[in-house]
């Protein structure tokens, strides 16, 4: 099985670990994984501030890139449901591209519900022991229904007790640029989030969502919180030895 | 009203910083979504209403002529009339004419959201006559000088401290002292001030939440019954409703009601729903002499068929307000217009224009929450983004966001040029990070940095590393 990984661009440039625990879970199910070098973005930061010619653009070129794949992961649910949903949204008026903009659609899968998806018990060799709150990015929760799978996950590590998050259904305020045009709109959205994560009880958070996770980190480290925040595939890949989202090896 | 929609940042920050506000806000949140919550659990067939409830709309908004006419005639022929209003100048004109021709001095209004769009009370009283609104939220505001900062609950911003302040202040009477402390305190006394009002009105304007066509009615939900005194004791009955709120038949209201209340308060029905067909009838014991509709389009025949059609499904009951995280963090006020939260972002570019209303489809992450809850399926978080589209052809937003917009389109279009521009950037991030893993404060990214620290970057980019070790393999 060749899996092809959409590495998305925060995690390509802010947190290789999630791209190397990805592959190394993909790997454990026996996969091939394949990481074309074509791809830089989604596109979401132009489609969702209205230069829907540069997110044309752009998914023509992911759309090329990982035609061939019978597979294509993503870990992040934003990302994923732009090319699930919003590419062919894109291609509306372009038949062609519409069509392989629907097969791109099809062969991708955010990589939590891959992983659930693939009938493959993980191997999952981490140590780690502690209570865990996950955290669903919007796009994951609403646009790809993801919820089961990544707490099934979850439940498989041993040593994990899974604790929710209380208002899990709100926004953590991040949303792309959002957070950079409104940021006192995000800083109280995210204060509200960081404080629901610490009154969970959680050692750590996590999410499938590499953006989610900055701006809580960011939250929680301002305040000093000892809560530890990663990538669900790094805890599932037992990565929880590399130092957390927002802590360094001096921290 | 003046629209203050372009001062958005300004009004969200004070709104942010404002306790009082933040008190009422927090309270009245949580009710209105863990009811909606609860109510919705409890009735299986939900997801089928909605369907139902969006067919209805958009079969009604494919005939809307057709169904308008309908209406229309049937009013008519119950004895009532119509008045077609293309503009907001048109529907206040049409209002000020009737009242006149009524020699009325007296106005008990209920709540209309098309009035607050329509400024009716300004120009009501520009033209000399008293206006007293009746729904309890609309009349606290209007006492207060405010506008409505919630399309269903228009004084949700204020805690009951602050209203039982103002009733001591306007209805003061020297001598007379009643405690002013609890609700049921608070409501009394409004209820005392506002009876004599009722009897002594010459006529009555109430809002529409649905026309129905093949019966002429016009139906209105209220928990108070002030629609019903409004509508009933006045000499003269007009209604105010938008072109949208027309549904074909008595059968599709009872679909559309069973949704509005569950959406908008969490109840699964609404204390009143008063349909009215027409003045009193000879053999009528009460009721007004007159029945008036006034139509209001304000732009909305322009939007069937074009890229806000969908918005037109809209029925009001709030319940995107109340699920909107950033709504629910600066409430109504700061939006500037009369439409607030996801809604309200989606209509007030189109009524006050996109460069009055710019910031609002902006002010958003786009979450898709409203769209979860929006019984009418309005696909919310599509129509914000049609927005930024139309302002991003238009060049509207400020030239330092469309230069760094434009300048990382241009990389992300090249590969191996991104790769090498960002990987620069990376790594001189990482260094400047000091192995801490996080920064306090950056000088491109203050505005994350103010309430939270920003992670810094592992080192190298992943794309590096894998080509790396893929040589290596």
């Amino acid at each position: 099985m060749r899996v092809a990984l959409f590495v998305t661009c925060l995690v390509d440039l802010f947190r290789p670990s999630v791209g190397f625990a990805s592959v190394s879970l993909l790997e454990r199910l026996g996969a091939e994984v394949v990481v074309p070098p074509e791809q830089t973005c989604c596109g979401q930061p132009a489609y969702n501030n209205g230069d829907f010619e540069t997110a044309r653009a752009i998914a023509r070129q992911v759309i090329a890139a990982f035609e061939g794949f019978d597979h294509v992961v993503v870990p992040s649910g934003s990302c994923a449901g732009m090319l699930v949903k919003h590419y062919p949204e894109l291609f509306r008026d372009e038949p062609e591209t519409l069509a392989r903009s629907q097969s791109l659609a099809a062969r991708t899968r955010e990589l939590s519900v891959f992983l659930a998806e693939s009938g493959v018990e993980p191997v999952i060799d981490t140590h780690f022991t502690g209570k865990v709150a996950m955290h669903d990015s919007c796009s994951a929760r609403r646009e790809l229904g993801i919820h089961t799978a990544p707490r099934a996950l979850l439940d498989k590590l041993a040593g994990v007790e899974s604790v929710e998050l209380k208002d899990a259904e709100v926004c953590c305020g991040f949303g792309g640029t959002f957070c950079v045009k409104y940021p006192d709109i995000s800083a109280r959205m995210v204060s509200d989030k960081a404080a629901d994560v610490i009154a969970s009880g959680a050692d750590v958070l996590v999410s499938g969502d590499l953006g989610c996770l900055m701006n809580i980190a960011g939250r929680l480290k301002r305040m000093d919180s000892p809560v530890r925040v990663y990538h669900l595939a790094e805890l599932l890949a037992g990565m929880t030895d590399v130092p957390g989202i927002g802590d360094g090896d001096k921290t | 009203m003046k629209p203050t929609s372009h001062a958005f940042t300004d009004n969200a920050r004070r709104a942010l910083h404002d306790v009082t506000l933040q008190q009422a806000l927090a309270k009245a949140g949580v009710g209105f979504v863990d009811k909606r919550r609860a109510v919705v659990a409890d009735l299986p067939e939900f997801d089928a209403l909605r369907q139902a409830g969006r067919a209805i709309k958009d079969h009604t908004l494919a005939n809307l002529d057709h169904y308008l006419l309908r209406f229309e005639q049937q009013v008519a022929a119950n004895g009532g009339q119509v008045h077609w209003a293309d503009t907001p100048e048109e529907a206040c004109a049409a209002v000020l004419d009737i009242c006149n021709r009524a020699g009325a001095k007296l106005i008990a209004k209920g709540k209309s959201m098309v009035g607050e769009e329509i400024a009716i009370n300004d120009a009501l009283e520009a033209a000399g006559f008293e206006v007293v609104e009746t729904d309890l939220g609309e009349y606290i505001i209007q006492i207060a000088h405010e506008p409505p900062s919630h399309i269903i609950a228009p004084a949700v911003h204020k805690t009951r401290a602050q209203i039982a302040r103002l009733f001591e202040d306007l209805h003061h009477q020297p001598g007379l002292t009643r405690p002013l402390e609890t609700v049921p305190q608070i409501v009394d006394e409004a209820r005392q001030i506002l009876r004599d009002k009722f009897l002594s009105a010459d006529v009555g304007i109430t809002g529409a939440n649905f026309l129905i066509a093949e019966t002429g009615s016009t139906v209105i939900v209220t928990n108070e019954g002030n629609g019903d005194l409004s509508a009933t004791l006045p000499r003269v009955h007009i209604v105010l409703a938008s072109i949208e709120k027309v549904v074909p038949t008595l059968e599709d209201t009872s679909v559309l009601l069973r949704l509005l209340a569950r959406s908008a308060t969490g109840q699964e029905i609404t204390s009143y729903t008063t349909f009215f067909t027409g003045p009193r009838r000879g053999e009528d014991a009460d009721g007004p002499e007159q029945f008036h509709v006034v139509l209001v389009d304000n732009g909305r025949s322009r939007m069937l068929g074009g890229a806000y059609h969908e918005m037109l499904r809209c029925i009001r009951c709030g319940a995107c307000l109340n699920h909107c995280p950033v709504y629910s963090a600066v409430g109504g006020h700061a939006y500037g217009w009369v439409y607030p939260g996801p809604m309200g972002a989606v209509w007030t570019p189109l009524m006050v224009g996109l460069d009055e209303g710019r910031p609002l489809p902006n002010a958003s992450t786009l979450c898709g929450r409203c769209e979860e809850v929006c019984p009418m399926s309005i696909p919310l978080p599509k129509l914000l983004r049609e927005h930024r589209r139309q302002e991003f052809e238009r060049k509207l937003a400020a030239p330092l966001s469309r230069w760094a917009l434009a300048a990382w389109a241009f990389c992300a279009r090249r590969p191996q040029f991104y790769r090498w521009a960002m990987r620069f950037g990376i790594v001189l991030l990482n260094k400047m990070s000091g192995g801490r893993g996080r920064f306090r404060s950056l000088p491109f990214a203050q505005g994350w940095t103010a309430a939270r620290d920003l992670p810094a970057p592992q080192g190298d980019t992943f794309m590096a590393q894998w080509q790396r070790r893929k040589h290596h393999e």
